[in-house]
Protein backbone atom coordinates (compact mmCIF):
# COMPACT_ATOMS: atom_id res chain seq x y z
CA UNK A 1 0.00 0.00 0.00
CA UNK A 2 1.10 3.52 -0.74
CA UNK A 3 -0.02 6.99 0.15
CA UNK A 4 0.00 9.71 -2.49
CA UNK A 5 0.14 13.19 -1.08
CA UNK A 6 -0.36 16.04 -3.52
CA UNK A 7 -0.11 19.75 -2.75
CA UNK A 8 -1.98 21.67 -5.45
CA UNK A 9 -3.47 25.05 -6.29
CA UNK A 10 -6.83 25.39 -4.50
CA UNK A 11 -8.82 26.21 -7.62
CA UNK A 12 -7.63 22.97 -9.24
CA UNK A 13 -9.21 20.75 -6.59
CA UNK A 14 -12.42 20.05 -8.50
CA UNK A 15 -10.53 19.14 -11.68
CA UNK A 16 -8.25 16.78 -9.79
CA UNK A 17 -11.12 15.18 -7.89
CA UNK A 18 -13.11 14.55 -11.07
CA UNK A 19 -10.12 13.15 -12.90
CA UNK A 20 -9.41 10.77 -10.02
CA UNK A 21 -13.05 9.70 -9.82
CA UNK A 22 -12.90 8.84 -13.50
CA UNK A 23 -10.03 6.41 -12.95
CA UNK A 24 -11.87 4.78 -10.06
CA UNK A 25 -10.40 6.43 -6.98
CA UNK A 26 -13.22 6.24 -4.43
CA UNK A 27 -12.06 8.46 -1.59
CA UNK A 28 -9.57 11.03 -0.49
CA UNK A 29 -8.79 13.36 2.38
CA UNK A 30 -8.05 17.00 1.76
CA UNK A 31 -6.85 19.86 3.94
CA UNK A 32 -6.30 23.55 3.47
CA UNK A 33 -2.62 24.21 3.96
CA UNK A 34 -0.17 27.05 3.43
CA UNK A 35 3.35 26.93 2.09
CA UNK A 36 5.80 28.19 -0.43
CA UNK A 37 8.32 26.81 -2.88
CA UNK A 38 9.70 28.37 -6.02
CA UNK A 39 6.56 30.48 -6.42
CA UNK A 40 7.60 32.40 -3.27
CA UNK A 41 5.11 34.68 -1.60
CA UNK A 42 3.69 38.01 -2.61
CA UNK A 43 3.76 41.54 -1.29
CA UNK A 44 0.84 43.45 0.25
CA UNK A 45 1.07 47.18 0.95
CA UNK A 46 -1.26 48.88 3.44
CA UNK A 47 -0.81 52.66 3.52
CA UNK A 48 2.86 52.26 2.74
CA UNK A 49 3.52 49.43 5.21
CA UNK A 50 4.86 46.58 3.11
CA UNK A 51 4.25 43.02 4.26
CA UNK A 52 5.61 39.95 2.46
CA UNK A 53 3.15 37.10 2.58
CA UNK A 54 5.42 34.04 2.39
CA UNK A 55 2.87 31.31 2.81
CA UNK A 56 0.38 30.88 0.02
CA UNK A 57 -2.84 28.88 0.48
CA UNK A 58 -2.75 25.42 -1.09
CA UNK A 59 -4.82 22.25 -0.91
CA UNK A 60 -3.23 19.01 0.22
CA UNK A 61 -4.84 15.78 -1.05
CA UNK A 62 -4.06 12.47 0.61
CA UNK A 63 -5.01 9.17 -1.01
CA UNK A 64 -4.08 5.70 0.22
CA UNK A 65 -4.10 3.10 -2.55
CA UNK A 66 -2.63 -0.14 -3.80
CA UNK A 67 0.95 0.09 -5.05
CA UNK A 68 -0.13 -0.92 -8.55
CA UNK A 69 -2.32 2.19 -8.89
CA UNK A 70 0.37 4.71 -7.96
CA UNK A 71 1.74 5.50 -11.43
CA UNK A 72 -1.69 6.06 -12.93
CA UNK A 73 -2.84 8.25 -10.03
CA UNK A 74 0.31 10.37 -10.06
CA UNK A 75 -0.05 10.87 -13.81
CA UNK A 76 -3.73 11.82 -13.45
CA UNK A 77 -3.02 14.35 -10.69
CA UNK A 78 -0.16 15.87 -12.66
CA UNK A 79 -2.27 16.29 -15.75
CA UNK A 80 -5.32 17.66 -13.98
CA UNK A 81 -3.50 19.98 -11.55
CA UNK A 82 -1.11 21.52 -14.05
CA UNK A 83 -1.37 25.12 -15.23
CA UNK A 84 2.25 25.35 -16.39
CA UNK A 85 3.06 28.23 -14.06
CA UNK A 86 5.17 28.34 -10.90
CA UNK A 87 3.23 27.14 -7.88
CA UNK A 88 1.44 24.16 -9.43
CA UNK A 89 2.53 22.07 -6.46
CA UNK A 90 4.22 18.76 -5.69
CA UNK A 91 3.33 15.09 -5.33
CA UNK A 92 4.89 12.78 -2.76
CA UNK A 93 4.56 9.00 -2.50
CA UNK A 94 4.99 7.16 0.81
CA UNK A 95 4.83 3.53 1.86
CA UNK A 96 1.88 2.69 4.13
CA UNK A 97 2.24 -0.04 6.74
CA UNK A 98 -1.37 -0.79 7.51
CA UNK A 99 -4.92 0.46 6.92
CA UNK A 100 -7.93 -0.41 9.10
CA UNK A 101 -11.58 0.38 8.47
CA UNK A 102 -13.03 1.67 11.72
CA UNK A 103 -16.56 0.30 11.23
CA UNK A 104 -15.71 -3.30 10.33
CA UNK A 105 -12.14 -3.80 11.44
CA UNK A 106 -11.13 -4.91 7.91
CA UNK A 107 -7.44 -4.41 7.23
CA UNK A 108 -5.06 -4.00 4.29
CA UNK A 109 -6.41 -3.49 0.79
CA UNK A 110 -9.96 -4.38 1.90
CA UNK A 111 -9.92 -1.31 4.10
CA UNK A 112 -9.00 1.19 1.40
CA UNK B 1 -53.77 85.89 6.50
CA UNK B 2 -55.10 88.72 8.58
CA UNK B 3 -54.04 86.94 11.70
CA UNK B 4 -50.49 86.58 10.36
CA UNK B 5 -50.20 90.20 9.48
CA UNK B 6 -51.53 91.13 12.89
CA UNK B 7 -48.79 89.04 14.54
CA UNK B 8 -46.23 90.54 12.19
CA UNK B 9 -47.39 93.99 13.16
CA UNK B 10 -47.14 93.18 16.85
CA UNK B 11 -43.67 91.73 16.36
CA UNK B 12 -42.64 94.80 14.41
CA UNK B 13 -43.83 97.09 17.18
CA UNK B 14 -42.21 95.03 19.91
CA UNK B 15 -38.98 94.34 18.08
CA UNK B 16 -37.01 97.30 19.42
CA UNK B 17 -37.74 96.02 22.92
CA UNK B 18 -37.32 92.28 22.55
CA UNK B 19 -34.66 90.35 20.66
CA UNK B 20 -36.41 87.12 21.44
CA UNK B 21 -39.34 88.04 19.24
CA UNK B 22 -37.58 89.55 16.26
CA UNK B 23 -34.04 88.47 15.45
CA UNK B 24 -34.05 85.30 17.50
CA UNK B 25 -37.18 83.60 16.22
CA UNK B 26 -37.00 79.87 15.73
CA UNK B 27 -37.11 78.88 12.08
CA UNK B 28 -38.80 75.52 11.52
CA UNK B 29 -36.83 74.66 8.37
CA UNK B 30 -33.48 75.46 9.94
CA UNK B 31 -34.38 73.56 13.08
CA UNK B 32 -35.54 70.48 11.19
CA UNK B 33 -32.35 70.40 9.16
CA UNK B 34 -30.04 70.78 12.17
CA UNK B 35 -31.84 68.02 14.07
CA UNK B 36 -31.25 65.73 11.08
CA UNK B 37 -27.67 66.96 10.67
CA UNK B 38 -26.99 66.24 14.35
CA UNK B 39 -28.20 62.67 13.92
CA UNK B 40 -25.98 62.31 10.83
CA UNK B 41 -22.90 63.52 12.71
CA UNK B 42 -23.74 61.26 15.66
CA UNK B 43 -23.63 58.26 13.34
CA UNK B 44 -20.11 59.18 12.22
CA UNK B 45 -18.60 58.14 15.56
CA UNK B 46 -19.99 54.81 16.82
CA UNK B 47 -20.76 53.57 13.28
CA UNK B 48 -18.57 55.36 10.73
CA UNK B 49 -15.36 55.85 12.65
CA UNK B 50 -15.66 52.59 14.62
CA UNK B 51 -15.89 50.62 11.36
CA UNK B 52 -13.26 52.72 9.58
CA UNK B 53 -10.78 52.28 12.43
CA UNK B 54 -11.91 48.79 13.49
CA UNK B 55 -11.34 47.35 10.04
CA UNK B 56 -7.80 48.73 10.01
CA UNK B 57 -6.85 47.38 13.43
CA UNK B 58 -5.67 43.81 13.75
CA UNK B 59 -8.31 41.06 14.10
CA UNK B 60 -7.41 40.55 17.75
CA UNK B 61 -8.03 44.22 18.58
CA UNK B 62 -11.10 44.97 16.47
CA UNK B 63 -13.58 45.00 19.36
CA UNK B 64 -11.25 47.06 21.54
CA UNK B 65 -11.21 49.70 18.81
CA UNK B 66 -15.02 49.64 18.76
CA UNK B 67 -15.12 49.81 22.56
CA UNK B 68 -12.84 52.86 22.68
CA UNK B 69 -14.91 54.61 19.99
CA UNK B 70 -18.26 53.88 21.66
CA UNK B 71 -17.04 54.91 25.09
CA UNK B 72 -15.53 58.11 23.68
CA UNK B 73 -18.92 59.07 22.28
CA UNK B 74 -20.73 58.15 25.52
CA UNK B 75 -18.28 60.13 27.65
CA UNK B 76 -18.51 63.13 25.32
CA UNK B 77 -22.32 62.96 25.50
CA UNK B 78 -22.24 63.30 29.28
CA UNK B 79 -19.28 65.68 29.65
CA UNK B 80 -20.64 68.04 27.02
CA UNK B 81 -24.00 68.60 28.66
CA UNK B 82 -22.51 68.85 32.17
CA UNK B 83 -19.47 71.09 31.73
CA UNK B 84 -18.10 70.88 28.16
CA UNK B 85 -20.69 73.10 26.50
CA UNK B 86 -20.33 75.89 29.01
CA UNK B 87 -16.51 75.79 28.73
CA UNK B 88 -16.84 76.15 24.96
CA UNK B 89 -19.94 78.30 24.52
CA UNK B 90 -20.63 79.76 27.96
CA UNK B 91 -20.04 83.44 28.76
CA UNK B 92 -16.63 84.40 27.35
CA UNK B 93 -13.74 84.85 29.78
CA UNK B 94 -10.97 86.86 28.12
CA UNK B 95 -11.37 85.16 24.73
CA UNK B 96 -9.78 81.99 26.16
CA UNK B 97 -12.54 79.92 27.71
CA UNK B 98 -16.25 79.97 28.47
CA UNK B 99 -17.43 80.51 32.04
CA UNK B 100 -19.56 78.20 34.14
CA UNK B 101 -22.80 80.07 33.37
CA UNK B 102 -24.31 77.13 31.49
CA UNK B 103 -23.05 74.36 33.79
CA UNK B 104 -25.46 71.42 33.42
CA UNK B 105 -27.08 73.54 30.69
CA UNK B 106 -28.51 75.83 33.33
CA UNK B 107 -30.27 78.81 31.82
CA UNK B 108 -31.03 76.90 28.62
CA UNK B 109 -34.58 75.71 28.10
CA UNK B 110 -36.90 74.79 25.24
CA UNK B 111 -37.54 78.48 24.59
CA UNK B 112 -33.82 79.43 24.30
CA UNK B 113 -32.74 80.38 20.80
CA UNK B 114 -29.34 80.32 19.12
CA UNK B 115 -29.51 82.08 15.74
CA UNK B 116 -32.66 80.59 14.25
CA UNK B 117 -32.66 77.22 16.02
CA UNK B 118 -33.37 76.15 19.61
CA UNK B 119 -30.23 76.37 21.75
CA UNK B 120 -30.79 72.78 22.86
CA UNK B 121 -30.44 71.62 19.25
CA UNK B 122 -27.27 73.70 18.92
CA UNK B 123 -25.90 72.08 22.10
CA UNK B 124 -26.53 68.60 20.71
CA UNK B 125 -25.10 69.45 17.29
CA UNK B 126 -21.91 70.67 18.96
CA UNK B 127 -21.87 67.63 21.25
CA UNK B 128 -21.55 65.28 18.29
CA UNK B 129 -18.47 67.25 17.19
CA UNK B 130 -16.83 66.83 20.59
CA UNK B 131 -17.56 63.09 20.40
CA UNK B 132 -15.99 62.49 17.04
CA UNK B 133 -12.97 64.69 17.72
CA UNK B 134 -11.77 62.77 20.76
CA UNK B 135 -12.59 59.47 19.04
CA UNK B 136 -10.40 60.46 16.07
CA UNK B 137 -7.40 60.62 18.41
CA UNK B 138 -7.59 56.93 19.28
CA UNK B 139 -6.52 55.89 15.79
CA UNK B 140 -2.96 56.67 16.76
CA UNK B 141 -2.78 54.24 19.68
CA UNK B 142 -5.01 51.26 18.96
CA UNK B 143 -3.62 47.80 19.73
CA UNK B 144 -1.78 48.82 22.93
CA UNK B 145 -3.37 51.36 25.30
CA UNK B 146 -5.09 50.37 28.56
CA UNK B 147 -8.84 50.85 28.47
CA UNK B 148 -8.77 52.74 31.79
CA UNK B 149 -6.10 55.08 30.41
CA UNK B 150 -8.21 55.78 27.34
CA UNK B 151 -11.25 56.64 29.49
CA UNK B 152 -9.30 59.00 31.76
CA UNK B 153 -7.55 60.60 28.77
CA UNK B 154 -10.90 61.14 27.02
CA UNK B 155 -12.37 62.95 30.04
CA UNK B 156 -9.28 65.15 30.49
CA UNK B 157 -8.81 65.91 26.81
CA UNK B 158 -12.42 66.92 26.18
CA UNK B 159 -12.27 69.21 29.19
CA UNK B 160 -8.88 70.82 28.80
CA UNK B 161 -8.19 70.66 25.05
CA UNK B 162 -11.36 70.31 22.99
CA UNK B 163 -13.58 72.71 24.92
CA UNK B 164 -11.10 75.62 24.98
CA UNK B 165 -10.19 75.26 21.29
CA UNK B 166 -13.88 75.12 20.34
CA UNK B 167 -14.31 78.31 22.37
CA UNK B 168 -11.43 80.05 20.59
CA UNK B 169 -12.89 79.41 17.16
CA UNK B 170 -16.66 79.23 17.57
CA UNK B 171 -17.49 80.33 21.10
CA UNK B 172 -16.50 83.98 20.81
CA UNK B 173 -12.81 83.42 21.56
CA UNK B 174 -9.68 85.03 20.20
CA UNK B 175 -9.20 82.90 17.10
CA UNK B 176 -12.61 83.78 15.73
CA UNK B 177 -11.97 87.45 16.58
CA UNK B 178 -8.68 87.28 14.70
CA UNK B 179 -10.68 86.39 11.59
CA UNK B 180 -9.54 82.79 11.21
CA UNK B 181 -11.90 80.90 8.90
CA UNK B 182 -12.88 77.47 10.14
CA UNK B 183 -16.30 76.56 8.82
CA UNK B 184 -16.85 73.11 10.29
CA UNK B 185 -13.78 72.24 12.30
CA UNK B 186 -10.47 72.05 10.45
CA UNK B 187 -8.67 73.47 13.47
CA UNK B 188 -11.05 72.47 16.22
CA UNK B 189 -11.59 68.91 15.04
CA UNK B 190 -8.97 67.66 12.64
CA UNK B 191 -5.72 69.48 13.39
CA UNK B 192 -6.51 69.29 17.09
CA UNK B 193 -7.18 65.53 17.01
CA UNK B 194 -4.37 64.76 14.57
CA UNK B 195 -1.69 66.53 16.60
CA UNK B 196 -2.99 65.03 19.85
CA UNK B 197 -2.81 61.62 18.19
CA UNK B 198 0.79 62.17 17.17
CA UNK B 199 1.79 63.20 20.70
CA UNK B 200 -0.11 60.30 22.24
CA UNK B 201 1.45 57.74 19.88
CA UNK B 202 4.95 59.06 20.61
CA UNK B 203 4.33 58.88 24.37
CA UNK B 204 2.62 55.48 24.42
CA UNK B 205 5.30 54.01 22.15
CA UNK B 206 5.29 51.64 19.22
CA UNK B 207 3.38 48.39 19.08
CA UNK B 208 5.38 45.25 19.85
CA UNK B 209 6.82 44.01 16.57
CA UNK B 210 6.18 47.29 14.70
CA UNK B 211 8.22 47.37 11.51
CA UNK B 212 9.27 43.74 11.95
CA UNK B 213 6.14 41.67 11.82
CA UNK B 214 3.21 41.93 9.46
CA UNK B 215 0.22 43.77 10.95
CA UNK B 216 -2.65 43.06 8.63
CA UNK B 217 -5.86 45.07 8.87
CA UNK B 218 -8.68 42.86 10.14
CA UNK B 219 -11.08 43.80 7.35
CA UNK B 220 -10.69 46.33 4.59
CA UNK B 221 -14.39 45.70 3.87
CA UNK B 222 -15.38 47.09 7.27
CA UNK B 223 -13.05 50.05 6.73
CA UNK B 224 -14.64 50.82 3.37
CA UNK B 225 -18.16 50.66 4.85
CA UNK B 226 -16.95 52.94 7.65
CA UNK B 227 -15.59 55.44 5.13
CA UNK B 228 -18.91 55.41 3.29
CA UNK B 229 -20.80 56.12 6.54
CA UNK B 230 -18.36 58.90 7.41
CA UNK B 231 -18.95 60.42 3.98
CA UNK B 232 -22.73 60.22 4.49
CA UNK B 233 -22.51 61.72 7.97
CA UNK B 234 -20.15 64.43 6.80
CA UNK B 235 -23.00 66.08 4.89
CA UNK B 236 -24.51 66.82 8.30
CA UNK B 237 -21.13 67.87 9.63
CA UNK B 238 -20.36 70.42 6.91
CA UNK B 239 -23.73 71.46 5.51
CA UNK B 240 -25.09 71.46 9.07
CA UNK B 241 -22.37 73.83 10.23
CA UNK B 242 -24.17 76.65 8.44
CA UNK B 243 -26.77 76.19 11.21
CA UNK B 244 -29.46 76.99 8.66
CA UNK B 245 -31.19 75.35 5.73
CA UNK B 246 -30.07 77.86 3.13
CA UNK B 247 -27.98 78.36 0.02
CA UNK B 248 -24.65 78.32 1.83
CA UNK B 249 -25.61 74.97 3.36
CA UNK B 250 -26.35 73.73 -0.15
CA UNK B 251 -23.00 74.99 -1.38
CA UNK B 252 -21.23 73.32 1.56
CA UNK B 253 -23.04 70.08 0.69
CA UNK B 254 -21.83 70.31 -2.91
CA UNK B 255 -18.18 71.05 -2.21
CA UNK B 256 -18.06 68.37 0.52
CA UNK B 257 -19.08 65.65 -1.89
CA UNK B 258 -16.79 66.88 -4.65
CA UNK B 259 -13.76 67.07 -2.39
CA UNK B 260 -14.37 63.56 -1.02
CA UNK B 261 -14.57 62.17 -4.54
CA UNK B 262 -11.47 63.93 -5.86
CA UNK B 263 -9.60 63.01 -2.66
CA UNK B 264 -10.37 59.33 -3.25
CA UNK B 265 -9.40 59.47 -6.92
CA UNK B 266 -6.17 61.38 -6.26
CA UNK B 267 -5.08 58.99 -3.49
CA UNK B 268 -5.92 56.01 -5.68
CA UNK B 269 -3.97 57.27 -8.68
CA UNK B 270 -0.99 58.35 -6.54
CA UNK B 271 -0.85 54.91 -4.98
CA UNK B 272 -1.38 53.15 -8.29
CA UNK B 273 1.49 55.13 -9.76
CA UNK B 274 3.91 54.67 -6.84
CA UNK B 275 3.02 51.23 -5.46
CA UNK B 276 1.58 49.66 -8.62
CA UNK B 277 -1.77 48.77 -7.09
CA UNK B 278 -4.91 50.86 -6.48
CA UNK B 279 -5.92 49.55 -3.03
CA UNK B 280 -9.40 49.79 -1.52
CA UNK B 281 -7.80 51.02 1.69
CA UNK B 282 -6.26 53.81 -0.38
CA UNK B 283 -9.59 54.78 -1.95
CA UNK B 284 -11.34 54.77 1.45
CA UNK B 285 -8.50 56.80 3.00
CA UNK B 286 -8.68 59.28 0.13
CA UNK B 287 -12.39 59.83 0.77
CA UNK B 288 -11.63 60.76 4.37
CA UNK B 289 -8.64 62.91 3.39
CA UNK B 290 -10.81 64.88 0.96
CA UNK B 291 -13.54 65.31 3.58
CA UNK B 292 -11.06 66.48 6.21
CA UNK B 293 -9.54 69.08 3.91
CA UNK B 294 -12.86 70.59 2.81
CA UNK B 295 -14.16 70.83 6.39
CA UNK B 296 -12.75 74.28 7.26
CA UNK B 297 -13.53 75.54 3.75
CA UNK B 298 -17.01 74.08 3.19
CA UNK B 299 -19.05 77.28 3.59
CA UNK B 300 -16.45 79.57 2.06
CA UNK B 301 -15.25 78.06 -1.23
CA UNK B 302 -16.79 77.38 -4.60
CA UNK B 303 -16.89 74.27 -6.74
CA UNK B 304 -13.61 74.84 -8.59
CA UNK B 305 -11.69 75.21 -5.36
CA UNK B 306 -13.21 72.02 -3.97
CA UNK B 307 -11.90 70.00 -6.91
CA UNK B 308 -8.44 71.28 -6.12
CA UNK B 309 -8.70 70.96 -2.33
CA UNK B 310 -9.81 67.32 -2.58
CA UNK B 311 -7.13 66.45 -5.09
CA UNK B 312 -4.44 68.06 -2.94
CA UNK B 313 -5.70 66.18 0.11
CA UNK B 314 -5.56 62.81 -1.65
CA UNK B 315 -1.98 63.33 -2.78
CA UNK B 316 -0.75 64.92 0.46
CA UNK B 317 -2.53 62.28 2.54
CA UNK B 318 -1.01 59.43 0.56
CA UNK B 319 2.51 60.78 0.86
CA UNK B 320 2.17 61.58 4.55
CA UNK B 321 1.08 58.07 5.55
CA UNK B 322 2.96 56.02 2.97
CA UNK B 323 6.24 57.93 2.84
CA UNK B 324 6.60 60.52 5.62
CA UNK B 325 5.53 58.20 8.44
CA UNK B 326 7.87 55.45 7.26
CA UNK B 327 10.72 57.92 6.92
CA UNK B 328 10.27 59.40 10.40
CA UNK B 329 9.32 56.09 11.97
CA UNK B 330 6.60 56.87 14.54
CA UNK B 331 3.81 54.35 15.06
CA UNK B 332 0.56 56.25 14.48
CA UNK B 333 -1.32 52.96 13.98
CA UNK B 334 -4.26 54.17 11.89
CA UNK B 335 -2.82 57.54 10.80
CA UNK B 336 -4.82 59.97 12.90
CA UNK B 337 -2.03 62.49 12.30
CA UNK B 338 -1.26 61.61 8.68
CA UNK B 339 -4.87 61.88 7.53
CA UNK B 340 -6.56 64.26 9.98
CA UNK B 341 -3.61 66.39 11.08
CA UNK B 342 -1.85 66.88 7.78
CA UNK B 343 -4.93 67.09 5.55
CA UNK B 344 -6.53 69.37 8.17
CA UNK B 345 -3.56 71.75 7.88
CA UNK B 346 -3.83 71.65 4.09
CA UNK B 347 -7.54 72.44 4.34
CA UNK B 348 -7.00 75.34 6.75
CA UNK B 349 -4.40 76.95 4.50
CA UNK B 350 -6.41 76.21 1.34
CA UNK B 351 -9.35 78.03 2.96
CA UNK B 352 -7.15 81.11 3.22
CA UNK B 353 -6.30 80.80 -0.44
CA UNK B 354 -9.69 79.95 -1.98
CA UNK B 355 -12.28 81.63 0.28
CA UNK B 356 -14.69 83.34 -2.09
CA UNK B 357 -16.81 86.26 -0.83
CA UNK B 358 -19.51 85.26 -3.33
CA UNK B 359 -20.22 82.21 -1.15
CA UNK B 360 -20.12 83.81 2.29
CA UNK B 361 -19.90 87.57 2.35
CA UNK B 362 -16.80 88.97 4.02
CA UNK B 363 -14.79 85.74 3.79
CA UNK B 364 -12.12 86.38 1.15
CA UNK B 365 -8.91 84.52 0.55
CA UNK B 366 -5.70 85.15 -1.36
CA UNK B 367 -7.30 84.62 -4.77
CA UNK B 368 -9.94 87.26 -3.98
CA UNK B 369 -7.55 90.01 -2.99
CA UNK B 370 -6.98 89.17 0.66
CA UNK B 371 -3.50 87.63 1.01
CA UNK B 372 -3.56 88.38 4.73
CA UNK B 373 -6.10 85.57 5.19
CA UNK B 374 -3.41 82.97 4.45
CA UNK B 375 -1.29 84.40 7.23
CA UNK B 376 -4.23 84.36 9.65
CA UNK B 377 -4.91 80.74 8.73
CA UNK B 378 -1.26 79.82 9.33
CA UNK B 379 -1.33 81.55 12.72
CA UNK B 380 -4.48 79.63 13.63
CA UNK B 381 -2.92 76.32 12.55
CA UNK B 382 0.25 76.94 14.55
CA UNK B 383 -1.68 78.06 17.62
CA UNK B 384 -4.00 75.06 17.50
CA UNK B 385 -1.18 72.60 16.90
CA UNK B 386 1.04 74.08 19.59
CA UNK B 387 -1.71 74.20 22.20
CA UNK B 388 -2.96 70.73 21.33
CA UNK B 389 0.57 69.27 21.47
CA UNK B 390 1.52 70.94 24.74
CA UNK B 391 -1.75 70.31 26.56
CA UNK B 392 -1.98 66.72 25.31
CA UNK B 393 1.58 66.11 26.51
CA UNK B 394 0.65 67.22 30.03
CA UNK B 395 -2.63 65.30 30.04
CA UNK B 396 -0.95 62.07 28.91
CA UNK B 397 1.47 62.43 31.84
CA UNK B 398 -1.43 63.00 34.19
CA UNK B 399 -3.27 60.00 32.75
CA UNK B 400 -0.19 57.85 33.25
CA UNK B 401 -0.09 58.81 36.93
CA UNK B 402 -3.84 58.34 37.45
CA UNK B 403 -4.05 54.93 35.80
CA UNK B 404 -0.64 53.52 36.75
CA UNK B 405 0.87 53.41 33.28
CA UNK B 406 -0.60 53.74 29.79
CA UNK B 407 0.10 50.41 28.19
CA UNK B 408 -1.32 46.96 28.57
CA UNK B 409 1.15 44.24 29.57
CA UNK B 410 3.24 42.52 26.91
CA UNK B 411 1.20 39.32 27.37
CA UNK B 412 -2.09 41.20 26.95
CA UNK B 413 -0.82 42.99 23.86
CA UNK B 414 0.35 39.78 22.21
CA UNK B 415 -2.82 37.88 23.14
CA UNK B 416 -4.90 40.74 21.73
CA UNK B 417 -7.01 43.27 23.59
CA UNK B 418 -10.39 41.81 22.56
CA UNK B 419 -9.67 38.71 24.55
CA UNK B 420 -7.42 40.09 27.30
CA UNK B 421 -9.40 43.27 28.11
CA UNK B 422 -12.95 42.49 27.02
CA UNK B 423 -13.15 38.69 27.10
CA UNK B 424 -14.75 38.60 23.65
CA UNK B 425 -13.92 37.89 20.05
CA UNK B 426 -14.96 39.90 17.01
CA UNK B 427 -15.61 36.93 14.78
CA UNK B 428 -16.18 33.25 15.17
CA UNK B 429 -14.20 31.75 12.33
CA UNK B 430 -14.82 28.02 11.97
CA UNK B 431 -11.66 25.96 11.50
Amino acid sequence: MKKVEAVIKPFKLDDVKEALNEIGIQGMTISEVKGYGRQKGHKEIYRGAEYVVDFIPKIKIEIVLEASQVDQVVKTIRESAMTGKLGDGKIFVFPVEQAIRVRTGETGKDAI
Amino acid sequence: MKRTSLIAAVVFILSPFSNALAADAINAGDTAWIIVATALVMMMTPAGLALFYGGMSRYKNLLNTFAMTFVAYCLASVIWVVWGYTLAFGPDLGGVIGGMGNFLLSGIGPESVEGSIPTLVFVLFQMTFAGITVALVLGSIVDRIKFSSWIVFTVLWLTFVYSPVAHWVWGGGWMGDLGALDFAGGNVVHINAGVAGLVLSLMVGKRIGYGKEAMFPSSITLTAVGAALLWFGWFGFNAGSQLAADGVAGSAFLVTNTSAATGALAWMFAEWWINRKPTVLGIASGVVAGLVAITPAAGFVGLGASLFIGMGAGIIGFFSVAKMKQAIGYDDSLDAFGVHGICGIWGAIATGIFANPAITEGASGLLYGNPKQVLIQIVSVIATAAFSAGATFLLVHLTRILTGGLRVTTEEEIEGLDSSLHGERAFEIPA
